[in-house]
């Protein structure tokens, strides 16, 4: 094999999380009463915009988690060694932009370094702006960038179109089948907003991402769309490597979140007494302590074991990983308590509800009370409180690793641009983009997340529910 | 004469819903016009668009509302806010909601006085004094400073009445004022609205689902159904002779004492008003119905000042008077539940350490037996404990003393399964007592599942024999409960508590959520199970007319004893304690009371936390003495099982 699949804890996690995810969905399929709320979110325009630029995120982030190291050129058949780098599958989907690494800083779509070097030019040492050895080096002269980026430009707006409008025809040829309309009907249904589905949005949404990634594409293999970093590395590829950082902070701590909270909640609600007491004094010290305490002081501790026991890890991608898990697992333990406390009130309702009596007058358990009576009840809840919280967490990552307590430093996420770019500011000229590139992705993702949470909190709310 | 309000053709639509459809009629002043029907008919619509305080998507379509010499719908909304409790005031049904409850009471009526009569500062203060005398408030001035926390229902909802009256409206709107409490309160409340009316010569709306308030209160009634009215007149001859088939069929659906055979039920349901609407919309529902009812809509027609939309106005049979069969005699076997001391105190815990500071008593000393076959109907006012008596037999709250014997057998903590193999329980509300996330067959299944009832088959024939039990469609089972009416619901619930075949039900109030017509099916379903299964029932509940259709025997509790027992007809008929005599008579009633007059009860139930020496009732009872004060009565026997606990009945005999 040339290659050695390489499985990080957090990988193994994220697609536990995928499969439980589909089985979920499976799940909803087959109930009534589940999938109609679903229906209502697929049935906003904005929501559905929302879900698939997220959808593009999770892909990235995805086909970064599926990790493998390269064998060694020169290594023997019967004894392969492998590199000690551990790259993804997005990576070798991307590898033109990982490679092409420049001395240092760049500006975006620049053709040359922004800081002045000695360079020998015609036998003479002049100080100048060097050229960069990959962004506009298929130029001769520093007149041809402004026509090149323009005709760039303009041929990835014609290919992202050219396959906005095959995806389109299929999308149209494969919906009219199904519905068993003439494609000439579907397409004016379509057009008037009477599909049932935001097929207008949803094509608007597709058109602009393809258009996107049209021209992102082919300015990308000419240049450094978003200019390089201090040690020359694309900091587009860094921008597109931190979303999976994002995605794993947003969805394991959820996922350390959420059983803790359901746990902790429902039975202080339902039980009441001495649990209800000791379960409230938990979550009111914990609240009182300040989150980013504990949080540095994990992250001291789970520091100080990573390099005392080198011997666990092989690879410095698998440091970095324990000390990602060790974040989400802190900040799943700081981060419970509003949903508990949430639980716990709804529970105090729903328990002395009449269908919970009558499963009390037929001797039934308490484990199944709350399984069958109590837990479904709550579920909107901790779905509303998932999607909500998600965009908080990813907030949260850049803050933590902004202050320094957050992701190891070797791990590309939003945080550590961040900081990294905190110094360049101070600048003359400034160094703007590595903060905007990090701004501009945290921004999508998050605004995408939150209309995404506001469609779904919306469709489950039941307090919204006479407004529908 | 001139009409103080005079409504004509009023729409009301949500989108292209027209909730209210084409009403017309007039108010004069000094006269109670009632507007009867049940939910889901427009009632309340038809009210908030005189006010113009439709909620949101809701709209007047067309129409006139004229009060007086003012157009209403025509006013700027400016103007329309002096209307709105100058010219007419509005009470709400839930005494609750309606008042702020971090503002005290007499702030809350001067700010209706600063506005409307701009009195502030002491003028003020007296005038709401003044108005809380005259809606009977007891001590009125201390009153002002309280806060709506610390009145009772009855004391809020007259409360609501003075903050109406504080404009001096020429119309009130009393949108079912009553309905949320209790018989003896209701009572009160009514007397009090009946007196306003005659001395300020007011115009009254009264909004209600029970015809027992209308007999007692209106001069006109207009009975709505679907949006329309179908048919208006005076109270004496609407009563009398009800013309149209719903207001007929709504008299039939009634439960009247003594009467053994089935009520009259009206099928399905109102229909919805979002589709166009051919024809006479009770066609769907009325026995009479002939083809013309359902491709024209009926016009009205005059019958000697009675007007209705009927084809066949004036041509109908006379009403049919209900066959009084006598109760089938007891056959007096071994008691099948027999409860003997029961006694439920929740503690009271203050301070840090949630000390045991005392002992609301919610149920103290209570005694009952029932045989197999029979109802037992345990009556009493909210907050008299009658619903813990019955959750306590189900050992859903843990009772404090007492024995409990279900069929011979002593039921103590340890033997609880076999409990629930023979008693089972019905709710008040069928919309909270199903879980909305569960298939009707798995709520079926639960109980037989918990129990180990039967095996897996056999579980599932016994789903499909219990729905055809209560009148579900087969289909019913793989629903979830959303997709049924109130009384489907309450079938289901019905199916649940028989599924692992009890001996004894306990329904707590089972029909006070559900409109008349739907009552009536559940009580003809209640009858029919106990003929067919040999039910016993423990039946609680507060309406005194289901009690005299469906029990054999009464229990009356008041503050968490039993003051009188004995068979139903000894004891509605021929009520010994004050206090049943005072209940029996506060009940509104369609036939005119005979032989004495109301016995009306001054203030409210005493708090169960802190109940009265001597005798519980003696604050409120007409026939107290020194010795009430003193001592708790003991029970005397008045023969036939029947017996009271009053010092005065003991003294009389």
């Amino acid at each position: 094999m040339s290659f050695m699949p390489v499985i990080l804890w957090t990988d193994a996690l994220i697609f536990a999380l995928l499969v439980v995810v589909l089985a979920l969905v499976w799940f909803i399929r087959r109930h009534e009463h589940l999938r109609a709320p679903w229906k209502h979110v697929a049935q906003r325009p904005m929501a559905m915009g929302a879900a698939l630029v997220l959808g593009v995120f999770v892909v990235i982030g995805l086909l970064d988690s599926l990790h493998y190291r390269e064998r060694l050129a020169d290594s023997p058949a019967d004894a392969p060694q492998y590199s000690v780098e551990v790259l993804s599958v997005f990576d070798a989907l991307v590898s033109g932009l990982r490679t092409r690494q420049e001395k240092t800083y760049s500006a975006p779509l620049a053709m040359q370094l922004y800081a002045k070097e000695f360079i020998q030019r015609d036998g003479e040492t002049v100080r100048d702006h060097p050229r960069l050895k990959y962004g506009g080096a298929h130029l001769t002269h520093a007149d041809e960038r402004g026509p090149d980026i323009t005709r760039r430009t303009l041929v990835g707006l014609a290919q992202g179109l050219a396959v906005s409008l095959l995806l389109f025809g299929l999308l149209a040829a494969w919906q009219a089948r199904r519905t068993q309309v003439q494609m000439g009907a579907w397409l004016e249904a379509w057009a008037t907003g009477a599909l049932g589905w935001p097929g207008r949005t949803v094509v608007l949404v597709l058109t602009l991402m393809l258009l996107l990634a049209g021209v992102l594409a082919q300015l990308a293999s000419g240049y450094h769309v978003f200019g390089t970093d201090k040690v020359g590395q694309d900091v587009l590829y860094i921008s597109l490597k931190s979303i999976r950082t994002g995605l794993v902070i947003g969805t394991l701590t959820t996922l350390v979140t959420l059983p803790l909270a359901i746990g902790f909640g429902i039975a202080a609600g339902y039980f009441r007494g001495w649990i209800d007491d000791v379960i409230q004094y938990i979550y009111t010290v914990l609240n009182s302590i300040p989150g980013v305490l504990l949080i540095a002081a994990m992250i001291l501790i789970v520091q100080v074991a990573i390099e005392s026991h080198p011997e666990l890890f092989d690879t410095a991608a698998a440091r970095a990983d324990i000390r990602l898990l060790a974040l989400c697992l802190i900040m799943g333990v700081t981060s419970w308590t509003g949903l508990a406390r949430l639980l716990r009130g709804e529970s105090l309702k729903l328990r002395t509800l009449d269908y919970v009596e009558a499963a009390r007058a037929f001797g039934v358990s308490h484990t199944r009370i709350i399984s069958r009576h109590i837990f479904p009840n709550v579920f909107h809840l901790v779905l509303i409180a998932i999607v909500l919280d998600f965009s908080g967490l990813v907030l949260a990552e850049a803050v933590l690793s902004y202050v320094g307590v957050g992701v190891d430093p070797s791990m590309y996420s939003w945080g550590n641009m961040i900081n990294g770019a905190r110094l360049e500011l101070a600048r003359e000229p400034v160094v703007w983009w590595q903060l905007g590139a990090a701004f501009v992705f945290m921004f999508t993702l998050v605004l995408a997340a939150n209309l995404f949470a506001d469609g779904v909190r919306d469709a489950f709310d039941p307090r919204l529910g006479g407004r529908r | 004469m001139k009409p103080l309000l005079e409504v004509r053709d009023l729409v009301t639509g949500f989108g292209s819903t027209r909730v209210v459809d084409g009403v017309s009629f007039r108010i004069a002043a000094g006269e109670t016009y009632a507007l009867l029907g049940e939910s889901g008919c427009g009632k309340s619509i038809t009210a908030l668009s005189l006010m113009r305080l439709l909620p949101d998507g809701g709209r007047v379509v067309s129409g006139r509302v004229q009060l007086g010499e003012t157009d209403v719908l025509a006013l700027p909304e400016r103007e329309m806010r002096g209307v709105r409790g100058g010219g007419m005031a509005m009470i709400f049904q839930e005494p609750m909601l309606a008042l702020n409850p971090v503002i005290k009471v007499g702030t809350q009526i001067g700010e209706a006085l600063a506005l409307h009569r701009t009195l502030d500062g002491q003028a003020a203060r007296e005038a709401a004094r003044a108005l809380l005398d005259a809606v009977s408030v007891p001590d009125a001035a201390r009153r002002l400073d309280s806060y709506p926390f610390e009145l009772s229902g009855g004391l809020r909802q007259r409360v609501m009445i003075a903050m109406a009256l504080a404009g001096e409206p020429r119309l009130l709107i009393a949108d079912e004022p009553t309905t949320a409490l209790d018989v003896t309160i209701q009572a009160q409340v009514l007397d009090v609205l009946r007196r306003l009316k005659a001395e300020r010569q007011m115009g009254m709306l009264l909004i209600t689902h029970d015809l027992g308030v209308v007999a007692e209160n209106a001069d006109r009634v207009g009975v709505m159904y679907a949006g329309e009215l179908v048919e208006e007149g005076a109270r004496d001859a609407f009563f009398a002779s009800p013309q149209h088939p719903y207001s007929r069929m709504l008299f039939e659906a009634l439960p009247r004492a003594g009467d053994g055979g089935r009520l009259t039920t009206i099928p399905g349901q109102v229909p919805p008003l979002d589709g166009v609407l051919i024809g006479c919309r009770f066609a769907p529902r009325c026995p009479h119905a002939i083809a013309r009812c359902r491709d024209e809509s009926p016009d009205w027609q005059d019958l000697n000042g009675q007007r209705v939309r009927c084809h066949l106005a004036g041509q109908l049979p006379a009403s049919t008077v209900r066959a009084v069969t006598a109760q089938t005699a007891a056959l007096a076997a071994q008691p099948l539940l027999q409860v003997e001391g029961l006694k439920v105190h929740f503690p009271i815990r203050r301070g840090l350490i949630q000390r045991t500071v005392g002992h609301v008593r919610a149920v103290d000393d209570v005694s009952l037996d029932i045989q197999a076959g029979r109802t037992l109907a345990l009556v009493g006012e909210s907050g008299c404990g009658k619903t813990t008596v019955g959750k306590a037999l189900l050992r859903l709250i843990e009772p404090t003393a007492g024995s409990i014997v279900l069929g011979g057998e002593p039921i103590t903590a340890r033997n609880a399964s076999s409990l629930r193999r023979q008693a089972q329980m019905v709710f008040q509300d069928p919309y909270s007592s199903l879980n909305p996330r569960m298939r009707v067959a798995d709520i079926l299944l639960e109980g037989m599942d918990a129990l180990k009832v039967g095996n897996a088959p056999q579980r599932r024939d016994a789903v499909a024999q219990l729905l055809r039990q209560v009148g579900l469609p087969d289909d019913a089972g793989g629903r979830y409960p959303h997709a049924f009416s109130g009384g489907q619901r309450q079938r289901i619930a019905i199916a649940r508590a028989l599924a692992v075949s009890p001996r004894l039900v306990i329904c707590d109030e089972p029909t006070s959520a559900l409109d008349v017509s739907v009552q009536a099916q559940i009580l003809n379903l209640l009858k029919d199970l106990q003929n067919d299964l040999g039910l016993a029932y423990l039946f609680i509940t507060h309406n005194l007319a289901v009690v005299e259709y469906l029990a054999h025997a009464v229990a009356v509790m008041y503050l968490g004893r039993i003051v009188e027992q004995g068979a139903a007809a000894d004891v509605l008929r021929a009520p010994r304690h004050p206090y049943t005599q005072a209940l029996v008579s506060a009940v509104p009633r369609i036939e005119p009371p005979a032989g004495e007059g109301i016995i009306r009860l001054a203030g409210d139930q005493p708090s169960p936390l802190n109940p009265p020496a001597g005798c519980h009732f003696h604050p409120r009872c007409p026939k107290a003495g020194a010795l009430c004060r003193q001592t708790y009565p003991e029970r005397t026997d008045l023969g036939d099982g029947h017996w009271v606990r009053c010092h005065w009945v003991a003294g009389r005999l």
